[in-house]
C-alpha cells in the first residue's frame, strides 16, 4: 500500500494543512510531526524539503506538535522575528525573521534529543552500507557534516546526519533520516562533489554563518524503519590538502568520544555504559584525517568492501 | 465540576486501563497534555501498571515515551537519595530537626506520591533559630546562595519563610531551605513548632525526617492554593490525590487532617484541596470529612468565583492554547497568591518594585549577604 507524500500535496492545500488547528502530519523515520505555521518560506522550504516524506492526518498520532511563528508584539513591524513553539511553549529566544526554517530542524532536533529517552542518543552521523553501520560522532566544525553528505550521495544511505538513535534493547541503530543541514564552505564542496544536489532552503547570517538544507535521497526514507547494527566507528577531521588516512584508534579513546558526545548519558547512566560499551565491542574503530572529499568517500567504500584501509605504522 | 474533566489526561488518571483502547488521536491528546501539565512520568506509572493487571497492551505509540519518562524519573529520582546522603552529611551537627519537603519527601519516605513523578529542587525546613547556623553548615558544605539582588535577599530573607535558593558549587543542585510552611508575612500562621513536633524520622535516612501524615497533606494544598505559579497546579494536585489515598487508610487520618488544619489555620486550603481533588480526579475522601469540611468554605459569590479560576489553572489543556480567559484566571491567581502571602501595603510595594524593577543590580554588601 503507497503512502502519500508531503509533495502530492498542492502549494494551497500545503498552506491550508499548516495554517490549520490540525496541522500538516509527517513521519520521519520513528517519529511523527505536526507542523504549524503561517509564514510562507517557511511553508515553502517545507514543502520542497519535505516532498518525500510520508504524509499524515489529522487522527493520527503525533510525537511531536511544533510551530514557526512571529512573536507576538510591535516590534514584528520593523524587526521581525521568528519562534519555535512546541505543545503550546516557546522554549527559545526569537531569531531573525528569515531563519524560520533552520529554526525548525533545530527545534525537532531539540524535541528529539530532550524528549526522547527511549533511545540512547549521540551527537553523530550515522550511514549505513551492505548492513552495516557507520558513525561519525564529532562536534561542529570538524568536516563530520560535509563527510556524511559526500558519503550518502557515494552509494551510503543516511540513517541520520545529527543525532544517532541507539535502541537500548537490540543494541542497534534506529534511522531518523531528515533534511540534511551544511554551512559555509561545505555547501560549495558538496555543490562541486554531488552536483545533483538541490538545497531547499539556504539562509544567511545566522550564529554559525550560511545554513543550508537539502533533502536525503528517497532510499533514507523509503528504508527508514530498516535498522543496522553499528559496525565502524569513526572520528573525522578535516585538514585542508591532506590524503586521506585512517588511523586505528584505542577502543578506551573511542568509548570516551562517545560519552562525550551523547546528549542523554546522564539519564542512561550505568545502563549508558553498558550499551556504549558494547556498540566499541562490536565494532571498528578509527580517527580519520581527509582533505579531499572524493578520495575520503572511496576509501569509506572500499572500508565497506572489508578491505584494509588503515595508514601503515 | 470541571469542565475539562473529559479530558484525555484526567480520564486517564481516573481509569488508567481505559488508555489501552484508545485510538491514535485520543492517545497523542494524551501524550501532549501530560507532557505540558509535568504529568508523563506519572501517566506512564499509572497506565503500565494498570495495563499490566489487566493483561492488556499499552499502545506502542506511547511506550516509547512512558519508556522515555519513566527512565527519566528512576534517574532523577536516584538524584535526589544521592543529595539527601550530602544533606545528612551536611547538616548532622546542627542538633536540630531537619524535615523534608514535598517530592524529596515523597521518594526518601518511599511513598506512592513519588512514583512517576519528576523533580526539580529539592526542599528541607528547620527551626528558625536554627536557620542561621543551617546556612553557615550548607555553605560550608559547598552550597552557596542565590539572590540576585538586596530586594530579593531582602524578599526571602525578611517576608518570605525561605532562604533565598542555594545551588551547589559542584552539583549544581538546588535547595530551598523553609523555617514554616507560609511566609511570616501571610495572613494564616500554621503553628511551626507544631510541625516538628510531628515529624517523623525516615528509615534508611538517619537525621532527616519528614512531616507528620496530616501535616504533610496540608503543605501540599497549602503549597498549591496559595502558591502565585499555576504552572504545577495539576501537578501538585496528583500529588495529593496519591497521598490521601495513601493516608486514608490509615485508621484516624482524616480527624487528625481536620484537627491539623484548624490548628495551623489552614482550613481554607483544606476546603479547596479536597474540593478539586475529589471533583477533577476522584479521591475517595468519607462523606463525614467531606460535610464538615464543606461548612469550611467561603460565602457562595467567592465559591464560584474561584471555581472559576481553578477549573482554568487545573484544566490540563490551559498550556496547551493561548486563550486570554485563561491568561486572566492565572494572573488573578498569581495576585492572589501574593495577596495572601503579604499585608496590602507591602504587597504593592512589592509588585510596584518588581514591576517598574526600581531595585538596582549592584553586589550585595556584607551586611546584606549576610542578612
Amino acid at each position: 500500500m503507497s503512502v502519500a507524500c508531503v509533495g502530492s500535496l498542492s502549494t494551497q492545500a500545503r498552506t491550508q494543512r499548516l495554517r490549520s488547528p490540525a496541522g500538516l502530519g509527517l513521519r520521519t523515520g520513528p517519529f511523527s510531526a505536526q507542523i504549524h505555521t503561517r509564514l510562507p518560506d517557511v511553508a515553502a522550504a517545507v514543502g520542497r524539503l519535505y516532498a518525500d516524506y510520508p504524509l499524515l492526518n489529522e487522527e493520527d498520532f503525533y510525537d511531536f506538535r511544533v510551530g514557526i511563528a512571529r512573536p507576538p508584539g510591535l516590534r514584528s513591524i520593523w524587526q521581525p522575528q521568528v519562534v519555535f513553539e512546541h505543545d503550546g511553549q516557546t522554549p527559545f529566544n526569537p531569531l531573525p525573521g528569515d531563519q524560520g526554517f533552520p529554526l525548525l530542524e533545530w527545534g525537532m532536533n531539540w524535541c528529539v534529543y530532550g524528549l526522547c529517552h527511549q533511545y540512547l542518543i549521540l551527537h553523530a552521523a550515522v550511514l549505513e552500507r551492505n548492513g552495516h553501520a557507520l558513525i561519525l560522532p564529532a562536534p561542529s566544525g570538524s568536516g563530520k557534516s560535509t563527510l556524511c553528505a559526500g558519503l550518502l550521495f557515494g552509494g551510503w544511505r543516511l540513517l541520520s546526519d545529527e543525532l544517532t538513535l541507539i535502541c537500548p534493547h537490540q543494541g542497534n541503530i534506529v534511522p531518523n533520516p531528515r533534511p540534511v543541514s551544511l554551512k559555509n564552505q561545505s555547501i560549495a564542496v558538496i555543490e562541486s562533489f554531488a552536483p545533483q544536489v538541490q538545497f531547499g532552503s539556504r539562509v544567511h547570517e545566522t550564529s554559525k554563518g550560511i545554513v543550508a538544507h537539502f533533502k536525503p535521497p528517497p532510499d533514507a526514507i523509503d528504508r527508514a524503519s530498516d535498522r543496522a547494527m553499528p559496525a565502524w566507528i569513526v572520528l573525522p577531521k578535516y585538514r585542508a590538502e591532506h590524503p586521506a588516512t585512517l588511523q586505528p584508534l584505542e577502543k578506551s579513546r573511542a568509548f570516551m568520544h562517545l560519552v562525550e558526545n551523547a546528549f542523554n548519558y546522564d539519564v542512561f547512566g550505568a545502563e549508558a555504559f553498558q550499551l556504549l560499551g558494547s556498540v566499541i565491542d562490536r565494532s571498528l574503530c578509527f580517527s580519520f584525517e581527509y582533505g579531499h572529499l572524493p578520495q575520503a568517500v572511496q576509501l569509506f567504500n572500499r572500508l565497506a568492501d572489508g578491505q584494509d584501509c588503515t595508514a601503515p605504522a | 465540576m470541571l469542565k475539562a474533566a473529559d479530558s484525555s489526561l484526567l480520564c486517564a488518571l481516573r481509569d488508567p486501563g481505559q488508555v489501552a483502547g484508545w485510538p491514535p488521536a485520543r492517545c497523542s491528546s494524551l501524550l501532549h497534555q501530560a507532557r505540558s501539565n509535568g504529568l508523563l512520568g506519572r501517566v506512564a506509572h499509572r497506565v503500565v501498571g494498570a495495563c499490566q493487571a489487566a493483561a492488556l497492551p499499552v499502545p506502542a505509540t506511547l511506550m516509547g515515551h512512558f519508556e522515555s519518562a519513566l527512565r527519566l524519573c528512576r534517574t532523577q529520582q536516584a538524584e535526589v537519595q544521592r543529595e539527601a546522603l550530602f544533606l545528612g552529611a551536611a547538616l548532622r551537627e546542627l542538633g536540630a530537626p531537619v524535615v523534608m519537603l514535598k517530592g524529596a519527601a515523597y521518594v526518601l519516605a518511599a511513598l506512592p506520591a513519588a512514583q512517576g513523578r519528576l523533580f526539580s529542587d529539592i526542599d528541607l525546613m528547620v527551626p528558625k533559630a536554627d536557620l542561621d547556623r543551617a546556612e553557615s553548615q550548607l555553605m560550608l558544605h559547598g552550597w552557596m546562595g542565590g539572590a540576585q539582588t538586596a530586594y530579593d535577599e531582602r524578599y526571602y530573607r525578611q517576608w518570605m519563610h525561605e532562604l533565598p535558593p542555594m545551588t551547589h558549587v559542584h552539583r549544581q543542585t538546588t535547595l530551598d531551605v523553609h523555617h514554616t510552611l507560609l511566609p511570616e508575612s501571610a495572613r494564616l500562621r500554621p503553628d511551626a513548632a507544631a510541625l516538628f513536633t510531628r515529624a517523623q524520622d525516615i528509615p534508611d535516612w538517619p537525621g532527616l525526617q519528614v512531616l507528620g501524615p496530616a501535616d504533610m497533606v496540608l503543605h501540599n494544598m497549602t503549597h498549591l492554593f496559595m502558591n502565585d505559579e499555576t504552572r504545577h497546579s495539576l501537578r501538585d494536585l496528583c500529588d495529593l490525590d496519591a497521598l490521601l489515598r495513601h493516608f486514608g487508610a490509615q485508621p484516624g487520618f482524616w480527624e487528625e487532617l481536620m484537627a491539623r488544619a484548624q490548628l495551623h489555620q489552614l482550613t481554607r486550603p483544606l476546603y479547596y484541596g479536597l474540593r478539586y481533588a475529589v471533583g477533577c480526579l476522584g479521591t475517595p475522601v468519607p462523606e463525614a470529612t467531606q460535610s464538615a469540611v464543606a461548612r469550611l468554605g467561603p460565602p457562595a459569590p467567592l465559591r464560584l468565583l474561584m471555581d472559576a479560576l481553578w477549573s482554568r489553572a487545573l484544566d490540563p489543556q490551559s498550556k496547551l492554547r493561548h486563550r486570554s480567559s485563561d491568561a486572566l484566571a492565572s494572573w488573578a491567581l498569581y495576585v492572589r497568591g501574593h495577596w495572601l502571602r503579604m499585608p496590602p501595603l507591602l504587597l504593592l510595594r512589592h509588585l510596584s518594585i518588581k514591576a517598574l524593577r526600581l531595585h538596582e543590580k549592584r553586589p550585595l554588601t556584607a551586611e546584606e549577604a549576610t542578612g
